[in-house]
């Protein structure tokens, strides 16, 4: 694609972006839907940061989403009545936990490595699901919400309204995709494409490739924890599900659905199966069977995902 | 106490036969095909729902015979119609294919046979105590244990004896040379996936007896599998065996002295064999999938 083409497509997509309020509800939406499909949009981009970019599969991303989420949640009920300081505190969780965890499976790749990622996700589901006193267990962490934002010389109230929480949401995902942008023009996203293109060859030339891998699961995870934070304030809730590995599942459909090669890939895909997920639900009690053949089809038909196939159709 | 731990340690050993004849399936599929089965849970409450529906006609006995065949013959369709297109691609594309198919799974046992938890029949004089003296135990239990080591030894025999093991074990470490050499690797990779169903059959069909039947009957057993089949190293059955065993006994003794660790405790052991032995405990190195 030339430039100019380039530069169109993404003033269209944030022209989207920025009036999804306004026109979600005449395709059946609604705010919190737009919201919604923000922040996992953000989770799926995150994710493919290491997919797409780095040719590492992690199916435990949920681990990393719903840390964030218990962190800020936990951080309202109990420590601060602080919007700000429930997001940073939730990342910081997040992060640490991949600091950890990264460190100690970055030698394993492949199928390992995905199984692995699940298998220690399900630590922190258990913690959030038995420790029942602390994070309400199976019921979910209840009795808090997010707060009016306050920048000096006014506040912005993103509790009572809806768009004005969607346009937050949308700033930090703004200033999230343009690192993560940056971050793969750079030398360092060069080294993680190298990488992904052959594992070999870039360690013969000398790449420290576990180094790479770590700091490309840290980064991706980051991300990850951010929109959790984001999600548990959107629904002042969150529950052991936002952890389970069902999530990250979804995360890594949503990413090949859109089309892991590509930098929007995920959102679009997000996009597609938030919607979807939100219209079968209320059209039949059986969504799960037919995300199930969703997922398949998915699978079976359009492996390189939707912008994947409108590239390849031009090329 | 010490009846409490022997108990518990038994109960372990029994939820660990568990992991094991599950992650064994699992484990088949693995080695040859680097396909994770997320249906594999699916297939197991399948397999149980199938007993469920024969025990009326045929009883207990019959249907623990006949029922993981079944389940084994709708395994083999689901490989030739779905799970065959995944080979040779990115592992994404199958633990995203079986993902599906999980949820499809579920979705169809809860609409087919309700949600709620069903009965399940296993013959009167199973259920008697044996011994309340030293610690509680039902005949059930034990029978349990000793047909899960009936099918293990059996599946080593198949896989050391037969023709068919002997070509599984030889694709597990070269598939193309073994294509070459003449073996219909379509119809090897096609049985190898059957074999894995019919242990989850048999799983699902054993866990009935003992849990209860509700959709969701596979579920709590399939992380604990992986983990089984991590802390074993992939490419070792008996590793995968026995990581199974290992992680039921950890986590039974677990629930005597910090109830609430008993789940994740598991993973907290994978954690610690993968610092020490990245390859797993009897897992071959340089082994990558």
């Amino acid at each position: 694609m030339n430039r100019v083409g380039k530069g169109l497509t993404l003033a269209v997509l944030w022209l989207l972006l920025l009036t999804m309020p306004y026109w979600m509800a005449a395709v059946g939406g609604y705010t919190e839907l737009a919201t919604r499909v923000l922040v996992l949009g953000l989770a799926a981009m995150s994710l493919n940061f290491l997919l797409g970019f780095t040719g590492v599969l992690s199916f435990g991303h949920a681990a990393y989403f719903g840390l964030g989420a218990y962190g800020a949640g936990l951080t309202l009920k109990y420590l601060a009545p602080s919007t700000p300081l429930a997001i940073l505190v939730g990342v910081a969780v997040g992060t640490l936990a991949a600091m950890v965890i990264g460190a100690l499976i970055v030698k394993l790749r492949g199928i390992y490595f995905a199984m692995v990622t699940i298998a220690f996700g399900q630590v922190f589901y258990f913690i959030a699901f038995r420790w029942s006193s602390v994070t309400g267990g199976d019921d979910g962490l209840t009795g808090w919400h997010r707060l009016p934002l306050n920048i000096g010389f006014t506040q912005i109230d993103i509790l009572g309204h809806d768009k004005a929480y969607y346009y937050l949401v949308l700033l930090i995902f703004a200033v999230a995709t343009g690192v993560m942008a940056l971050l793969l023009r750079s030398p360092f996203g060069r080294t993680l494409l190298a990488i992904r293109e052959n594992e070999r060859r870039a360690r013969f030339l000398g790449i420290p490739i576990e180094r790479h891998i770590w700091i490309a699961f840290v980064v991706s995870c980051f991300f990850a924890s951010l929109a959790g934070t984001l999600y548990a304030l959107l629904s002042n809730f969150t529950d052991p599900r936002a952890l389970h590995w069902t999530l990250s599942g979804n995360f890594v459909i949503m990413a090949v659905l859109g089309g892991m090669r590509s930098f929007w890939g995920p959102l679009v895909g997000a996009a597609i199966f938030v919607v979807l997920q939100d219209y079968v639900s209320s059209q039949t009690q059986n969504w799960m069977f037919f995300i199930g053949v969703f997922f398949m089809l998915v699978v079976l038909f359009f492996p390189r995902g939707v912008l994947g196939l409108i590239r390849g159709k031009r090329a | 106490m010490t009846e409490v731990v022997l108990f518990n340690a038994f109960n372990g050993l029994i939820v660990g036969a568990f992991y094991a004849l599950m992650a064994l399936g699992l484990s088949l599929i693995i080695n040859l095909t680097s396909v994770i089965n997320f249906a594999h849970g699916g297939f197991l409450a399948l397999g149980a729902y199938i007993a469920y529906m024969l025990i009326p006609h045929i009883g207990f006995w019959g249907a623990l015979l006949v029922a993981p065949v079944l389940t084994a013959l709708l395994g083999l369709v689901v490989e030739r119609v779905l799970i065959r297109h995944c080979y040779g691609r990115d592992p994404l594309y199958s633990l995203l294919l079986t993902f599906g198919l999980a949820y499809v799974f579920e979705d169809s046992t809860r609409y087919i046979w309700g949600a709620q938890s069903l009965p399940f029949q296993v013959p009167k004089w199973l259920m008697t105590p044996l011994s309340t003296d030293f610690f509680f135990l039902t005949g059930y239990r034990l029978f349990m244990v000793l047909l899960v080591a009936v099918a293990v030894i059996g599946l080593f025999l198949v896989l050391n004896r037969t023709r068919l093991g002997m070509r599984i074990r030889a694709g597990t470490l070269d598939l193309e040379m073994v294509s070459v050499l003449g073996v219909n690797v379509r119809i090897l990779r096609n049985l190898n996936f059957g074999l894995g169903i019919y242990l989850a059959g048999l799983a699902g069909v054993l866990a009935a007896g003992l849990l209860g039947l509700q959709p969701t009957i596979g579920d709590s057993l399939i992380m604990p599998s992986f983990v089984a089949i991590i802390i074993g190293g992939i490419g070792s059955l008996t590793g995968t065996l026995l990581g199974g065993l290992l992680i039921g006994v950890v986590s039974g003794l677990t629930t005597v002295f910090v109830p609430s660790a008993s789940e994740a405790i598991i993973y907290v052991m994978m954690a610690l064999v993968l610092l020490v032995r990245p390859r797993g405990l009897l897992g071959q190195e340089g082994m990558k999938l």
